[in-house]
């Protein structure tokens, strides 16, 4: 993918071998370099890759879905001839819809946005922001990107299963999940989706404990903690609620195989279904769900986490200010880490389980509310009196702070366990988390990609291309997702595959036609973005060492492929990673961190 | 054949993008010499001010265009309480989201960058950001106060003279129970469970033998209503949108709510000036592929009207279990027999609702 800049990378790092008698590598051929390479930058845009392609399929999966829930009424015969197994008589199976419905739901929030979003940014930022040669450990963190592999095509081939892949939605409830006879979705195609998740919690682990050794120990001279990015400070905590939680995933999932292989009752109980009672005794379903969402929910801060973090960086340099509270937006990080394992039943308070927890769980989940508020205001602050360059990663930081706003406050209604009597699993909650976490997640991904393109590439992306995609996705993201909250507040539930079957619903009609066309349209735009990637990967104009004037040290390492980053020694750090426009008086409005301090500026507190 | 033009036309269409956009940016590096240009950030920041604040216009005009769509007014206590809530938090929220929205918008404008000026260097300021710590957490305090209060309230015990029912969901239906004259609902278990007994009652217990099943959910109004909510096969989810009240249906696991109606189905109709109105539950946790149309009616009467229709319903052990028993057709079952024994199914099975053949 990155031939031509890459051509002259193998050149100079061949130089540099030689030139610091590094005999550790030895000839390169196009499988151990672009294949199965130990280079982070690699191993990054490898995630990225894999993500786009993800990216494609579940928004295409939505796509479809969409189809049905604009116009139920009609038919479509040429959606019949491609995808004939989901359709019948031009109309898409209601089994078929479910399998879409959950599939999107598990491809976007845990291949996309999980894998690929810390995947791509923690691979290609944290070694060369911290100063690091590469990974702590380079071998676990390419088996990180191929269990990943694994995983997706263990996930990707359910979707060709003749009886339909896992259709239970992505939180997989059993004993819907559990049983065959519940819904054909449940045999084969969950089998496969619960393979898939546990190889995928092999990446994301090793991944995870691979970033955090690296942050910990491998900070060049001068690199203190507080002098590192906000990006690495976002990863960092990502990275620990991902240790933390993820093996719940798995102990929840194996209990699961156990039910649906070996007899056991560890969710399953009181169970009569066509009508034979099943022997399943003393389970409990609302275990299953305390498991879940004790990952589900720091799932969705592994998800925004990154974001946040790639958003507060590239805000201060395209502001030319230091990020506003440093501090704040750290101590506000740890505060959403440390909150986010204390939440998670907000996703249960009409399950069944005692209604006492949910007074707790109401006390701690609005209590997020005050690091998240923190963050939009210091966000908003780093703009006020800044020096703005409106390009496209400030376009989509912008549009980040604006679809966090608009999701986050929709949260304090949620997370009051007596406003979520009336909203819990409507399309108010469609609404909420796509844009908090959805759509925002992928803004700050899209801002990280526009900003660190030149980093990836040495060259620069199309910014008139930039400017049209995110005009369409902006505007698309509100249009779609908007008037979920008017659907959610007329009662209307989540995951119905029409709503013709009730009077009360079907008054939507029309507004379900308009974000069905805004779906379609923006998973349009998105092609614009990637033939802008790829183009610009061989055409883009070639970029400067240094082309947004940021302090950062991935800005000091030499443009290219470099295996080991930098040349010569490790750069040693002074400073912290914000000093923009900090002397009225000097020329230049960025001081990076290698610059020594000023005397001035050593007898300054800092 | 118009599947393949439509692919072509937005091949085509991608193909101006690209190229509009690809002599966009010749012509830009062309005007400012490679230098960084000035006067196209002021567009772009116009550009993107307006944008947003258009955007964020359209969507809060929205909100008042789609308001008369929304749910009526609650039809029981309990919902008016959950409304009142949400009504300070929409308040709250909306005013947070006008400040924020339009401040990040307008800032993006007004500080957008010009060569000649340089930006504040503004790193920190501990009485702003103690400022904006404690006035949040003042507002979500009194949140929590009184959504925790609510909560609280709406989970209390039901009061003694509640009317007992049983909502039983199964894939894709409702099944009823009321308790009868002694307004005490019988055992049950699911190992009875057979077509000729479809919620598994224990007739063996007296105190089932007053029980009834009907079709439709009938309630007083002004009365309070414990409802008792299990399911047979998969987790489902007993909606009530208009009396704003919801709790999951989870095999194995019993769950309750109660509350109050306050609205009959005749006064909501005239409200609403729509004479075929009607309440009704829906499933709300995915249920498999007929979870879109699991539904039942309900119907909130007066006293009297109700009072009427609970006379005329039938006990479902005297009319069709007692007779089936004495005639040798149907065997008493006990959980525990049940797991020897199997039942003859005959006479019984004909009453099973049609609905629930669905």
């Amino acid at each position: 993918m990155q031939t031509s800049t890459s051509i002259e990378s193998h050149v100079d790092e061949h130089a540099q071998h030689q030139a610091h008698g590094g005999g550790h590598h030895h000839t390169e051929t196009f499988i151990s370099k672009y294949i199965f390479s130990l280079d982070h930058k690699t191993i990054g845009k490898q995630f990225l890759t894999l993500g786009m392609l993800w990216a494609i399929v579940g928004g295409g999966l939505s796509v479809l879905f969409r189809v049905q829930l604009g116009w139920p009424d009609e038919t479509f015969p040429i959606l019949e001839r491609i995808f004939s197994s989901w359709f019948t008589d031009g109309k898409l199976n209601p089994e078929a819809y479910y399998s879409l419905v959950t599939m999107h739901g598990t491809i976007m929030v845990f291949f996309v946005l999980t894998a690929s979003l810390s995947g791509t940014f923690a691979n290609l930022l944290v070694p060369l922001q911290i100063g690091a040669r590469d990974m702590a450990s380079p071998l676990m963190n390419a088996l990180s990107f191929w269990f990943f592999v694994a995983a997706s095509i263990v996930m990707f081939s359910s979707l060709f299963l003749s009886s339909g892949a896992a259709s239970a939605g992505w939180t997989i409830y059993p004993p819907l999940s559990a049983l065959p006879q519940a819904s054909p979705g449940s045999g084969d195609g969950m089998t496969f989706w619960l393979i898939a998740v546990v190889l995928f919690v092999v990446s994301t682990l090793l991944g995870g404990l691979n970033y955090v050794s690296t942050i910990l120990n491998m900070r060049t001279k001068g690199m203190t903690m507080f002098k590192l990015p906000l990006t690495v400070w976002a990863i960092l905590f990502t990275a620990i609620v991902g240790i933390l939680s993820f093996p719940v995933l798995v102990s929840c999932v194996v209990l699961l195989i156990f039910d649906r292989g070996l007899g056991t009752s560890f969710y399953l109980s009181n169970i009569v279904i066509g009508g034979k009672a099943l022997p399943f005794a003393g389970g409990s379903p609302i275990l299953f769900q305390h498991l879940f969402w004790f990952l589900g929910h720091p799932e969705v801060y592994i998800v925004i986490l990154p974001a946040m973090g790639i958003v507060s960086e590239v805000l201060a340099v395209q502001s030319r200010k230091p990020i506003f509270g440093y501090q704040a937006m750290i101590f506000s990080l740890l505060g959403i880490t440390v909150l986010s394992f204390l939440v998670w039943a907000h996703h249960m308070f009409l399950s069944g389980m005692n209604p006492f927890l949910g007074s707790l769980f109401t006390l701690f989940t609005l209590l997020i509310a005050i690091p998240s508020a923190i963050k939009v205001f210091n966000w908003i602050t780093t703009l006020w009196r800044g020096n703005i360059r409106i390009n496209t990663p400030t376009l989509f930081c912008i549009g980040f702070v604006s679809l966090f706003i608009s999701g986050g406050l929709t949260g304090i209604w949620l997370g009051n366990s007596t406003i979520d009597i009336q909203l819990h699993d409507t399309y108010f909650v469609v609404a909420h988390f796509h844009i908090v976490m959805g759509v925002a997640a992928f803004f700050g991904m899209f801002a990280g990609i526009y900003h660190w393109f030149p980093r990836m590439y040495g060259r620069m992306m199309n910014e008139t291309l930039g400017f049209i995609h995110f005009t369409i996705t902006f505007i698309g993201a509100y249009v779609i997702f908007w008037p979920m909250h008017f659907l959610g507040m007329a009662g209307v539930p989540r995951r119905y595959y029409t709503f013709n079957e009730f009077e009360a619903f079907a008054q939507y009609d029309d507004l379900n036609k308009v974000i069905s066309i805004a779906a379609i349209v923006v998973f349009l735009a998105q092609f614009i973005f990637l033939i802008n990637y790829v183009w610009s990967i061989f055409k883009g104009k070639k970029a400067t060492q240094n082309p947004w004037k940021a302090n950062t040290l991935e800005w000091d390492a030499p443009m290219g492929n470099l295996h080991g980053n930098w040349p010569g020694e490790l750069p040693e750090v002074h400073r912290w990673p914000y000093d923009y426009s900090k002397f009225a008086d000097s020329e230049t409005d960025f001081i990076p961190q290698t610059v020594p301090l000023t005397e001035a500026e050593k007898n300054e507190k800092h | 054949m118009s599947f393949i033009l439509g692919l072509l036309t937005l091949v085509l269409l991608y193909i101006v993008i690209v190229q509009i956009s690809k002599a966009n940016e010749l012509i830009k590096t062309l005007q400012s010499d490679g230098k960084e240009d000035e006067d196209s950030y002021g567009n772009s920041a116009l550009y993107l001010s307006v944008l947003g604040f258009v955007t964020i216009i359209v969507s809060i005009a929205s909100c008042f265009y789609y308001a008369p769509t929304l749910l009526p007014t609650p039809a029981s206590e309990q919902g008016e309480w959950i409304n009142n809530l949400m009504i300070v938090t929409l308040v709250l929220t909306s005013i947070v989201f006008v400040i924020t929205q339009f401040a990040l918008f307008w800032f993006v404008y007004r500080y957008h960058y010009r060569k000649d000026r340089k930006a504040y260097f503004y790193a920190h300021n501990n009485k702003l950001e103690i400022l904006w710590t404690t006035i949040p957490a003042a507002v979500l305090t009194i949140l929590i106060v009184f959504g925790i209060q609510k909560w609280f309230k709406i989970f209390s015990p039901a009061p003694k003279e509640a009317i007992q029912i049983e909502v039983t969901g199964k894939q894709y239906t409702w099944m009823v129970r009321y308790a009868g004259r002694d307004n005490t609902l019988g055992k049950r278990d699911f190992s009875l469970v057979k077509s000729d007994n479809e919620l598994g009652i224990d007739w063996n217990d007296k105190k089932s033998h007053d029980d009834f099943v009907p079709d439709e959910i009938v309630l007083p109004v002004n009365k309070p209503i414990s409802i008792n909510i299990g399911a047979l096969d998969v987790i489902h989810n007993f909606f009530l949108p208009h009396f704003r009240l919801m709790m999951s249906a989870v095999p194995g696991v019993p769950t309750h709510l109660w509350f109050r109606p306050t609205i009959t189905t005749e006064e909501m109709r005239k409200k609403l000036n729509n004479p075929k109105f009607d309440y009704f539950v829906a499933c709300n946790k995915l249920c498999g592929s007929g979870h879109y149309n699991m539904q039942k009616k309900v119907r909130v009467v007066t006293q009297e009207e109700f009072d009427k229709w609970f006379r005329e319903q039938k006990s479902y052990y005297r009319w069709i279990v007692q007779p089936a028993i004495e005639d040798g057709s149907f065997k008493l079952a006990t959980p525990a027999s049940e797991l020897k024994q199997s039942l003859h199914h005959n006479t019984a099975a004909t009453h099973s609702s049609t609905e629930e053949k669905k």
